[in-house]
């Protein structure tokens, strides 16, 4: 398909001479302005290169000659933030939790540190918002409802020690037996005492049932949850009279709860946050509206 | 005899995907067996039914071009294209809206499970047989001389996309490897070599019987693209299986080895297969479609060696402030600088060759089409540089910013050279005197054109607001915003950048059309084409 290469046109510049299915090449030399741009990229990068760390030899590299580093510029930058912050962590750290409230600057701090601390190890589980999610096990932190306590000391404990792990052996602890897997109590008792606690919570209910869920409940759940079933937080049992709910309050929810049980696990933080961050973080929850 | 070899190595081909299928240990590999044995059993048994067949079609005259695969590939790239963009459009907006990963899809069509998917069909499905389909093409009228190798070209072609839908129906299943734009498994990975090796053949075989005493610079391009992808594909997919019988493997290179092998193949996947291989496609059709000379040969050979040359060191620039030492970090950054204007050699090339045929950019939408095209080819090849420069990355690094980046340079400069070929090419493969509807090219030119800008600007905005969020520190050096509050802030753009895949693949789906009514309705040209050798 080839075609022979047309004459020059006046006006035009001149063509290699070749032509491939019809297409020919000017001879026109390249733009200088490009030219001259990558000139300049190519001397900008051999300078770089010479400043910078960037050719490899033996067992190295060069370092470049002004010996910059990523590592240092960042610990450096660290570095700056913790020498200006030392003082005051310093404090936080050995002033006693329950004094804290009474330093204004210390407080701030807190909060403050302790949101950053919340934003990158909290949310996963108990939301950007600290409001958990609602029957799915994660706690809300804005209420006044506290599982195992709501004072700053107790929520120093539970981020400290967490629930229910296995890496810290003074976490907290408790098991709710699996009443209905484990043969603790028969269908009957279970639909009697689920009937107990949706009465107790306020729900509808089948009342004849309830009536016998008393007894039932009495006998196998009170130890924890109390006689009125208002909980207790000593062994991190929940309060069933009020309409808040881990696991969900729903016939179907609070019956699995009762066959299989829960076990709701937060880790122990002290093996990977500071002393200072663990206050700031228990501060900053403690402030966020249901502080005791 | 030839007839006997094959039906043997297909029954064999078939026998053995059988007995894999049978000890398959998972489901993505039995399923990638039962449709090896089910291709290779139904080709045996057309096999067979041809053997001894007396009448044969006649060898195709070597002075005639191939133009059947060519047909075949470019219907091949419209209906990948749309796939890829209605995958596309769907996990744009699973980003937007969570709940759009539906509870009874989890583990099939889940955000992860169609990423790969996606990114796949556009980048290998689509941009892949439209690479195939004109470097064919291309490399038959400027030689002068028909596709080297006899059938081969048609093993290259339904090879190819065999992997495609064997890799396709993996990722979905969970096969992968992980690696991005590397995820088919081992034994798609050994599949693709034989294929590539083939239209390795193929297009050099042609080249090498070509009557042409020069190499089209086109033709360059082209071969820079296949055997570089050649050469990156085996070493970044340098694995061992665990069993013959599973798709899972192990990679030979570990940690930050294996991470500077993975992006040194991920960025010259963009730098060979989106850059190389599509300016291929730019240096033959802009002059073709605007009857005018190319500006510069000497341009395009020093831009040509300075591109390929340079393109292969930049990719530790995808790597910064990771666990990569420092100096390959700044050879990375300093090569994708000097990148810059051996990437825009093309682009003045290809504008430059419509001077003197500006006119046509009001009557030509195929014109605008490829105008535009080469216009997103210099913006991202400005921004990509920029991009590598650390102090610039530090900010753009994991956002939506990357994405835009990517996607003006997929969907503006892949997406409309390709459009552009497409309807250069529908009408002389099918001899017709011209395409169905130049309106609907001009439909679909405006909505693909709005659809990239939507999409690019949102991207900017989320991305550049997402690097902002999550390095705002205060007074006392504590982060600001939670990776959650990011997500949040960034929906409003999600939806945009939505909106903007809707409008793309609307005006592809109007290509299509406009393809098949070119096919079916469009007057018939008379000539025929045939090779003549230059004189």
């Amino acid at each position: 398909m080839s075609v022979k290469p047309t004459k020059q046109k006046p006006g035009e510049p001149p063509t290699t001479g070749h032509s491939w299915d019809g297409i020919e090449e000017y001879d026109n030399p390249m733009p200088r302005w490009w030219l001259w741009t990558f000139y300049v990229t190519i001397i900008w990068a051999i300078g770089y290169s010479i400043l910078y760390p960037a050719w490899p030899l033996v067992n190295d590299a060069t370092k470049g000659l002004l010996g910059q580093s990523t590592r240092a510029d960042v610990a450096a930058e660290i570095q700056a933030y913790a020498d200006a912050n030392a003082e005051i962590r310093t404090r936080l750290v050995e002033t006693e939790l329950t004094e804290i409230a009474a330093n204004p600057d210390l407080v701030q701090y807190a909060t403050n540190a302790g949101a950053a601390v919340f934003r990158t190890n909290c949310v996963q589980c108990h939301g950007s918002g600290a409001a958990g999610v609602q029957g799915q096990g994660y706690p809300n932190l804005l209420d006044d409802d506290w599982i195992w306590g709501g004072d700053i000391e107790s929520i120093h404990t539970t981020v400290t020690h967490g629930i229910r792990n296995t890496t810290d052996d003074n976490a907290r602890y408790s098991e709710m037996p699996r009443f209905g897997a484990d043969g603790l109590l028969d269908d009957t008792q279970l639909s009697q005492v689920v009937e107990y606690v949706l009465q107790i919570s306020g729900q509808e209910h089948d009342a004849a049932l309830a009536t016998e869920g008393a007894t039932v409940f009495l006998d196998n759940c009170a130890a924890c949850h109390g006689d009125d079933g208002t909980g207790s937080r000593d062994v991190g049992a929940p309060n069933l009279t009020d309409a808040i709910w881990l696991y969900g309050g729903s016939r179907e929810t609070i019956t699995e709860s009762v066959t299989y049980a829960r076990f709701g696990v937060m880790p122990n933080w002290n093996n990977r946050l500071s002393e200072a961050d663990i206050r700031s973080v228990a501060i900053y929850v403690h402030g966020l509206g249901g502080g005791e | 005899m030839w007839d006997y070899v094959k039906l043997v190595a297909l029954g064999v081909i078939a026998l053995c995907a059988a007995i894999a299928a049978n000890y398959a240990r998972d489901l993505a590999y039995l399923v990638n067996a039962v449709t090896v044995m089910l291709v290779a059993g139904g080709l045996f048994l057309w096999q067979v039914r041809r053997v001894g067949d007396e009448i044969r079609p006649k060898p195709a005259l070597q002075t005639e071009y191939m133009d059947g695969v060519i047909r075949y590939g470019v219907v091949a790239t419209a209906f990948w294209g749309v796939v890829g963009f209605l995958v596309a459009v769907f996990i744009a907006f699973q980003l937007a809206f969570p709940v759009l990963n539906f509870e009874w899809a989890q583990g099939y069509l889940n955000f992860g499970r169609l990423r790969p998917l996606h990114t796949s069909a556009v980048i290998f499905a689509f941009g892949g047989n439209a690479l195939i389909a004109t470097s064919f093409y291309v490399v038959q009228r400027t030689s002068a001389a028909r596709l080297w190798g006899g059938n081969l070209a048609w093993f290259v072609f339904w090879g190819y996309n065999l992997f495609i839908v064997l890799a396709a129906s993996g990722y979905l299943l969970g096969a992968t490897q992980s690696k991005e734009y590397a995820e088919p498994e081992w034994y798609l990975d050994w599949w693709l070599t034989i294929v590539w090796v083939c239209y390795l053949a193929v297009f050099l075989g042609t080249i090498i019987k070509r009557k042409e005493p020069h190499i089209y610079v086109a033709n360059w391009f082209y071969l820079a693209f296949i055997v570089t992808v050649a050469m990156l594909h085996i070493f970044n997919n340098l694995s061992v299986p665990v069993s013959f019988f599973g798709s899972k493997s192990v990679q030979v290179f570990s940690g930050v080895q294996d991470a500077m092998v993975q992006w040194w193949y991920g960025h010259n996947a963009v730098g060979f297969f989106l850059t190389a291989g599509f300016l291929g496609m730019m240096y033959y059709f802009v002059p073709k479609q605007a009857e005018r000379p190319v500006y510069s040969y000497k341009l395009s050979i020093v831009h040509f060696w300075a591109l390929i040359f340079l393109y292969i060191w930049a990719g530790p620039h995808h790597l910064h402030y990771t666990a990569l030492p420092t100096w390959t970090s700044t050879l990375g950054m300093v090569f994708s600088i000097m990148l810059w204007m051996p990437s825009w050699g093309g682009m003045i090339n290809g504008l430059m060759t419509l001077s003197g045929a500006w006119d046509k950019l009001r009557t030509d939408p195929i014109i605008r089409m490829m105008v535009v095209s080469i216009g997103f080819y210099g913006m991202s090849t400005f921004e990509g540089p920029m991009m590598s420069i650390k102090a610039v990355n530090s900010l753009s690094h994991y956002t939506d910013w990357t994405i835009g980046h990517v996607h003006s340079g997929a969907l503006g400069w892949n997406g409309m050279i390709t459009f552009g070929a497409l309807y250069f090419l529908t009408p002389k493969l099918w001899n017709k005197e011209r395409l169905y509807s130049l309106s609907l090219v001009s439909w679909h030119f405006w909505l693909a054109t709005i659809g990239i800008v939507l999409y690019a600007s949102s991207m900017w905005v989320s991305g550049i607001m997402e690097g902002l969020m999550w390095r705002e520190v205060d007074a006392n050096g504590f982060l600001v915003n939670a990776f959650a509050d990011t997500v949040a802030a960034k929906f409003p753009m999600n939806v945009v950048r939505g909106l903007g895949g809707v409008l793309y693949l609307v005006g592809a789906l109007i290509m299509c059309y406009n393809m098949w009514k070119t096919v079916t309705s469009a007057p018939a040209r008379v000539v025929r084409a045939t090779a003549v050798p230059a004189e």
